[in-house]
């Protein structure tokens, strides 16, 4: 078990949920990420934009360990990433991630998926999962599939009912990876609407993502991601409307 | 348009599929005449030339070997447990036990009806049916039927073990006495059975980012799969005693399953790392995310998808396990080949040969073809909803 | 600043890997010392020590089927060459026949004529469903054996003979001139090449018909004629089986346990090549073959210069392990009494006692053959990718 009081600056609200300092990663000689920093605070909902290969998904991923990192320190609701098997199973039951390509269990009901990790990680009672799990459907607007296979449903309704996996562990943030690239446009809606349910409920956001509207709708702050390394932030407003640096003007002026 | 009279579909039909160029026509009528001729030979040999009562006179150790006739009876007491259980399958799961059990009843029938079979055979093949049905009646009706099902393979799998060999229960029959088709099916089940899981674990370990656990398990598939069955069987035959020492026996027969199921653990392991690469990284990166760790990562996402992925091909090693346990005869085991080549030897059944060969070559026939079946339903029932 | 707390090492995520490789090496180390003290022990009592200088000892056994000089009084390493060439001879045209029988079946599998297509089907279904040893036990103890014996054999225009002693056959005999024609069959051939190339190049650069494939078939012709006026004669004769009281005379004679072991091979793998053949065409996309009809080629034609070459890409990795299949079998050669190199191997475990060196060494021919057919495979994948870029 881990004791969060013995390891760090203790649980204060102001402090905030996720502290990343000084991130460095190679892939090889390949330097992807460079000395990334980074604070989220509880609630907020970030966006984090920026080209392809720029890092931004291997960042995101070196929060729940998926990726690991070679220098720089990562402390996630208190609990810092380390070598400590505990330290990563715990924060990775304190996160949810949802992917670009959906990656739902496709030998699996719908409702399994859902229920999968809160039974076994969580060890929560088979009932209990149920139960939860049928409400978060009702909340992503699928009621009525939860015997379905994945394959039997549309890409908007996979990416739904992977935002309800994640919900379905009651993490205290949620990653997003591109969640609607895969999408066909007309999907694209209802996937991002259950995402500005979510901000606005309180949960805490990061989303990797190109939809700018929906950052400007309801992000609390915006990233510019470029060549491994934070190159600018601040309010979707300021950040859309008034870039300082080069190189935000440039990928602005190529998608806006 | 308008609709061709029958007679005229299957004249169009033959001149489509036999007749459509010179060429053809000439492959067509050649090809008509051989069949006319192997037919011939073949009805002629079955019905007429064909001595068929070398076959009647050896069924029983055709069947089982050397097996006690009085304590034959044990035998069909655990086939027809067998059966019944598979019956409970069928009707609480349905799926591909269907297949299954409707081609035993079809088989038990046929068998049945063949003029040698002794009365009693007769009246334990009719209620290996009746158990079969009873079974299904039992799996519809009775609402915990699954568990039921599964505590019942649980306890019958020991009590048929204690029913074949005996250990003290019943009259002890030493396990050289198995022969023929029973020891042909005991072996390969324990094949299959001890292999699966050992191959499964070779295929983690040669996936495994480990160093040492993956060069052990490429080296042990790589030289399995490189040398033949036969002299791993004779390694076991000759080598086996001398490396476990004076202290464990091992009769015969064990010591080929245990050959076979090393042999055949690395044709397994080749085949669920083919089902593993074909499972897209992502699965592993949600399955991480979502806080499984590795057994369970591996228990409920990974293995599930490799073997679905793999079925007809794990179901090709089962066919191919099923004909390789005729090689026991070179290693003068009593399987069904083995006998068969006793029988032939006996000046009694001189020149009986052919018939001999064809009987073992059908048995072996029907068992493959039906598992060929069982394979597609399997793959049917399990492409689990495909838009 | 943050405690360092000290991370039990099965909780270190970097340590865990070392710690469990450790234990799996301690693990199979273990089995590996209680195996082979045991084997020491036993190797003891029996009272033989492990070497292979038993290969220099006298084999006192005789070996019918050879292609090279041996007697009884010849060593044991000498009996395993035996052995080995034998099993070469049965791979080597095995592996030919059986590809060149299951590329035609595996065609006539596809056939639009409904006959054929059901023929090769039911022949395929059979053949893969039965097990081989069944087969050739088929082949040897109902087909080979219980032909008739010598001196009631039946023949065909006294030119093949059939008995339960083997088959003979008309063969050549080679004739001293035999090497001289060889030297200048070999410079023929050479020329021919040699010209081809130099014919077809000056027919591309100067746009004139120059007939590179008549230059080339006519210097072969030539150097043949120079050998014949040379010699003054054929390069080899042919010898025709004779019945000499229970014997042949002359000819070449085809074991029994040849034949069977043979056949049996090549009607089981040609089914499964014949499965590999049809599986490779099918997958060669149907726009292909409609792309020739359009062009206006025949059947034949699409099929050798269209089909054949785009499905070979796919065929030839599997059809490579179906031949290694097809060399591991030969071993049941023991099972009819063909002296394959497994069999000698076999015989002289009995004689010797040695099993362990003998397994050894069989293992390792194997393994070795097996590992030079996976390389060829892999040096030919890469090189058919190249050709398609």
């Amino acid at each position: 078990m881990v004791d969060k009081h013995d390891l760090n600056k203790g649980e204060r609200q102001e402090e905030p949920f996720i502290i990343c300092k000084n991130i460095n990663k190679w892939f090889g000689s390949l330097h992807v990420l460079k000395n990334v920093s980074l604070e989220v605070r509880r609630g907020e909902v970030i966006v984090i934009i920026g080209p392809s290969g720029s890092g931004k998904s291997t960042f995101i991923r070196t929060i729940n360990a998926l990726e690991e990192i070679q220098q720089g320190e990562i402390i996630v609701d208190g609990i810092s990433l380390s070598e400590n098997i505990d330290h990563i199973d715990a924060i990775r039951k304190e996160t949810g991630m949802v992917f670009q390509q959906f990656n739902l269990f496709p030998h699996m009901t719908i409702l399994d998926n859902i229920t999968l990790a809160p039974i076994w990680v969580r060890k929560w009672p088979k009932a209990k999962a149920v139960e939860i799990a049928l409400e978060l459907l009702e909340r992503v607007g699928i009621h009525d599939q939860a015997k379905k296979y994945p394959g039997q449903l549309s890409g908007g309704q996979q990416q739904r009912v992977a935002i309800a996996r994640a919900l379905a562990m009651q993490p205290k943030i949620i990653l997003f990876d591109e969640p609607t690239s895969a999408l066909d446009p007309e999907m694209i809606k209802e996937v991002l609407d259950v995402m500005k349910t979510l901000a606005g409920s309180g949960m805490t956001l990061l989303v990797v993502t190109h939809e700018m509207n929906f950052a400007r709708e309801v992000a609390d702050r915006a990233v510019f991601f470029d060549g491994g390394e934070i190159i600018e932030s601040g309010t979707p407003a300021q950040l859309f409307e008034n870039p300082q640096h080069d190189r935000t003007k440039l990928f602005l002026s190529q998608i806006l | 348009m308008f609709e061709t009279k029958p007679r005229y579909r299957s004249i169009i039909w033959l001149k489509e599929n036999l007749f459509n160029s010179w060429a053809n026509s000439i492959l067509t009528c050649l090809s008509a005449i051989v069949i006319f001729f192997i037919v011939k030979g073949i009805l002629t040999f079955m019905f007429f030339t064909g001595k068929w009562d070398v076959i009647s006179a050896n069924l029983k150790i055709l069947m089982v070997g050397q097996y006690p006739v009085v304590e034959v009876w044990r035998i069909w007491l655990a086939l027809c447990l067998t059966v019944f259980l598979l019956g409970i399958s069928w009707g609480s799961r349905k799926g591909f036990f269907t297949m299954i059990s409707v081609a035993i009843i079809a088989v038990f029938a046929v068998i049945a009806m063949l003029p040698f079979i002794s009365m009693t055979s007769k009246a334990w093949l009719l209620l290996g049916i009746a158990l079969s049905v009873a079974g299904y009646w039992l799996g519809r009706t009775v609402s915990f039927a699954k568990k039921l099902n599964l505590a019942l393979w649980l306890v019958c799998i020991p009590f048929m073990l204690i029913l074949l060999n005996g250990f003290g229960i019943f009259k002890k029959v030493n396990s050289n006495f198995w022969g023929g088709f029973l020891l042909t099916i005991l072996i390969a089940v324990v094949t299959i059975v001890f292999s699966f899981p050992l191959g499964i674990l070779l295929s983690l370990g040669r996936r495994s980012k480990l160093v040492v656990i993956r060069w052990f398990s490429i080296i042990y598939i790589e030289v399995i799969r490189g040398v033949p069955l036969i002299t791993v069987l004779f390694g076991a035959q000759l080598l086996l005693p001398l490396f476990i020492g004076n202290g464990i026996e091992l009769n015969n027969v064990l010591r080929v399953m245990i050959g076979f199921t090393l042999f055949n653990a690395a044709y397994v392991a080749e085949t669920v790392r083919g089902g593993m690469q074909a499972i897209p990284r992502g699965q592993y990166e949600a399955a991480e995310a979502l806080g499984l760790n590795f057994v369970q990562k591996t228990t409920f996402i990974i293995m599930p998808q490799a073997l679905r992925n793999v079925i007809p091909a794990l179901v090709g090693t089962v066919i191919e396990v099923f004909k390789d346990t005729s090689l026991v005869a070179i290693v003068s085991l009593m399987d069904l080949l083995g006998i068969a080549k006793r029988i032939i030897a006996n000046p009694e059944f001189l020149g009986r040969q052919m018939e001999v060969f064809i009987f073992v070559a059908g048995v072996f026939l029907i068992l493959c073809l039906l598992l060929s079946k069982v394979s597609r339903s399997l793959e049917v029932s399990l492409a689990c909803g495909k838009r | 600043m943050q405690k360092k707390v000290a991370i039990p090492i099965w909780k270190n995520k970097k340590a865990l890997p070392v710690l469990l490789q450790s234990m799996f090496v301690i693990l199979i180390a273990a089995l590996g010392i209680f195996l082979i003290t045991n084997a020491i022990e036993g190797l003891r009592q029996i009272g033989i020590k492990l070497g292979f200088d038993f290969f220099n000892s006298t084999a006192s056994f005789s070996i019918d089927d050879k292609l090279i000089a041996y007697t009884p009084r010849d060593s044991y390493g000498r009996a395993l060459l035996v052995g080995l060439l034998n099993t070469v001879k049965v791979g080597a045209i095995g592996i030919v026949i059986s590809a060149v029988i299951g590329l035609f079946i595996g065609i006539g599998r596809l056939s639009d004529n409904w006959l054929i297509k059901k023929l090769t089907g039911g022949y395929v279904e059979l053949i893969r469903n039965t097990p081989l040893l069944i087969q050739i036990f088929f082949l040897y103890f109902a087909v080979l054996l219980p032909l008739p014996r010598i001196e009631k054999n039946i023949n065909i225009y006294n030119l093949f003979y059939f008995s339960n002693r083997g088959t003979a056959i008309p063969w050549f005999t080679a004739k001293p001139s035999f090497g001289v024609w060889l030297v200048f069959l070999a410079v023929g051939i050479i020329l021919a090449i040699i010209l081809w190339r130099v014919m077809l190049k000056k027919q591309v650069e100067s746009g004139k018909a120059r007939y590179p494939f008549i230059w080339s078939i006519g210097s072969i012709v030539l150097m043949l004629l120079a050998a014949y006026l040379l010699t003054s004669g054929l390069p080899v004769g042919i010898s025709i089986p004779r019945i000499k009281g229970v014997l042949f005379e002359g000819g070449y004679v085809i074991s029994s346990e040849f034949a069977a072991i043979l056949l049996g091979l090549i009607i089981y793998h040609s089914a499964f090549i014949a499965e590999i053949v049809r599986a490779g065409i099918m997958a060669v996309p149907k726009g292909q073959i409609e792309a020739a009809k359009a062009l206006g080629l025949k059947k034949g034609t699409i099929m050798r210069l269209v089909i054949l070459p785009q499905a070979s890409r796919i065929i030839i990795p599997s059809a490579t392990s179906q031949f290694l299949n097809l060399f591991k079998n030969s071993t049941l050669a023991i099972a009819v009494g063909y002296t394959d190199l497994f069999s000698i191997g076999n015989t002289i475990i009995n004689q010797t006692g040695r099993a362990i060196e003998i397994m050894i060494l069989m293992a390792l021919v194997y393994l070795i053959v097996s590992l030079a057919i996976s390389l060829f495979m892999n040096y030919f994948n890469k090189h058919f990718q190249l050709v398609e870029r």
